[in-house]
């Protein structure tokens, strides 16, 4: 177990870390115009970025979720976009649907 | 200095439908419970999401001192992990922009910039006038951010009562989540490819490298989706 004090530099490291990304982001975005090449360019990189962070962490999950096959979190996932589709886009159904099938899948 | 308004409407993002609650208190519940696990206290927990508020980053630290990682170490996996964070500033923030608004709220609201946040201004700030976009960006911030801080107080004393399968249904939430809101965002081809290459590279390129595949992942996938997807991205 961790001291206090380790823990407590790693939330300010963590912290640091973490607003670097944002700032220079927000410093980069007054130089970046809209309608220019780069912001189409830095659009398509922000959404494969969440992409590939998505994937990995439905395939190669950390934490809690590693306990779970593979095989059910990809079944669940795949349900859950169904419903999401068919529902007229509604998030509320599929979230709350995702985590009973999980549950429910891993307890048997 | 902020329209109320428009604040108020970013603000209102957090119910109906479409809203961002359940996940987002899915996700910081679990973390709440894994903090408490890591030997933090309420304190430092409910610190963790005020001050850093992106949840893969607040894993890996949590993972990191769970075995013993240095603080360095902690560092750079976590800013490689939380890199992602520049381009989705990048591609929202001139979104905002407005001649007429100070500085200092994209400075200090760049904070409020996580997946979910990003997800749900990227979907609706075609109906805010360009003028008051950064308020409703801060309303959207400021809900999702509190949210959050909330969300890992409350797993963080309820940790005793979660049992192991209910943690890991709460820790599907919020994948499936973003999930379905990107695959809303896929509108025009660029974007299609960008999300559904990303998907595909992102757990391939971490069979080579676990710390670098995130970045890598999205920047192949990205310049393809980029290159072939025409000009049509948004």
């Amino acid at each position: 177990m961790a001291s206090s004090q380790i823990i407590i530099l790693a939330i300010v490291a963590t912290s640091v870390a973490t607003f670097i990304s944002r700032f220079m982001g927000a410093l980069t975005s007054e130089k970046v115009s809209v309608k220019s090449k780069v912001f189409q360019w830095f659009n398509c990189v922000a959404y494969s970025t969440l992409a590939a962070l998505l994937g990995r962490m439905i395939i190669f999950p950390a934490g809690v979720l590693a306990d779970s096959a593979l095989f059910v979190r990809v079944f669940v996932l795949v349900i859950c976009i169904l419903v999401f589709i068919f529902s007229k886009k509604n998030l509320v159904i599929p979230t709350i649907l995702s985590a009973i099938l999980l549950s429910f899948f891993n307890s048997i | 200095m902020i329209n109320h308004k428009i604040f108020l409407r970013g603000l209102k993002s957090l119910k109906g439908s479409r809203s961002p609650a359940i996940p987002l208190g899915a996700c910081f519940i679990a973390l709440g419970a894994l903090l408490k696990d890591a030997g933090f206290n309420l304190q430092q927990s409910a610190a963790s999401s005020l001050f850093t508020y992106a949840l893969p980053g607040q894993l890996v630290m949590a993972e990191s001192l769970l075995v013993g990682a240095s603080i360095v170490n902690i560092f750079i996996a976590v800013w490689l992990v939380n890199f992602r964070l520049y381009p989705m500033t990048v591609s929202l923030f001139p979104l905002l922009d407005h001649k007429s608004q100070p500085k200092w709220k994209y400075y200090l609201s760049c904070h409020f910039l996580a997946v979910t946040s990003w997800l749900i201004a990227k979907d609706g700030y075609k109906k805010i006038d360009k003028k008051n976009r950064i308020d409703f960006w801060i309303g959207i911030g400021i809900g999702t951010w509190s949210t959050a801080i909330l969300m890992t107080i409350i797993g963080y004393l309820s940790a005793d009562y979660l049992n192991k399968d209910i943690l890991i249904g709460l820790a599907i939430v919020n994948p499936v989540y973003f999930f379905c809101m990107m695959i809303g965002a896929m509108k025009n081809l660029s974007i299609s490819i960008a999300v559904i290459g990303g998907t595909i590279l992102g757990p391939f390129i971490y069979l080579i490298s676990t710390e670098w595949a995130l970045l890598f992942a999205g920047l192949i996938a990205g310049t393809i989706a980029f290159l072939f997807g025409g000009k049509n991205g948004e």
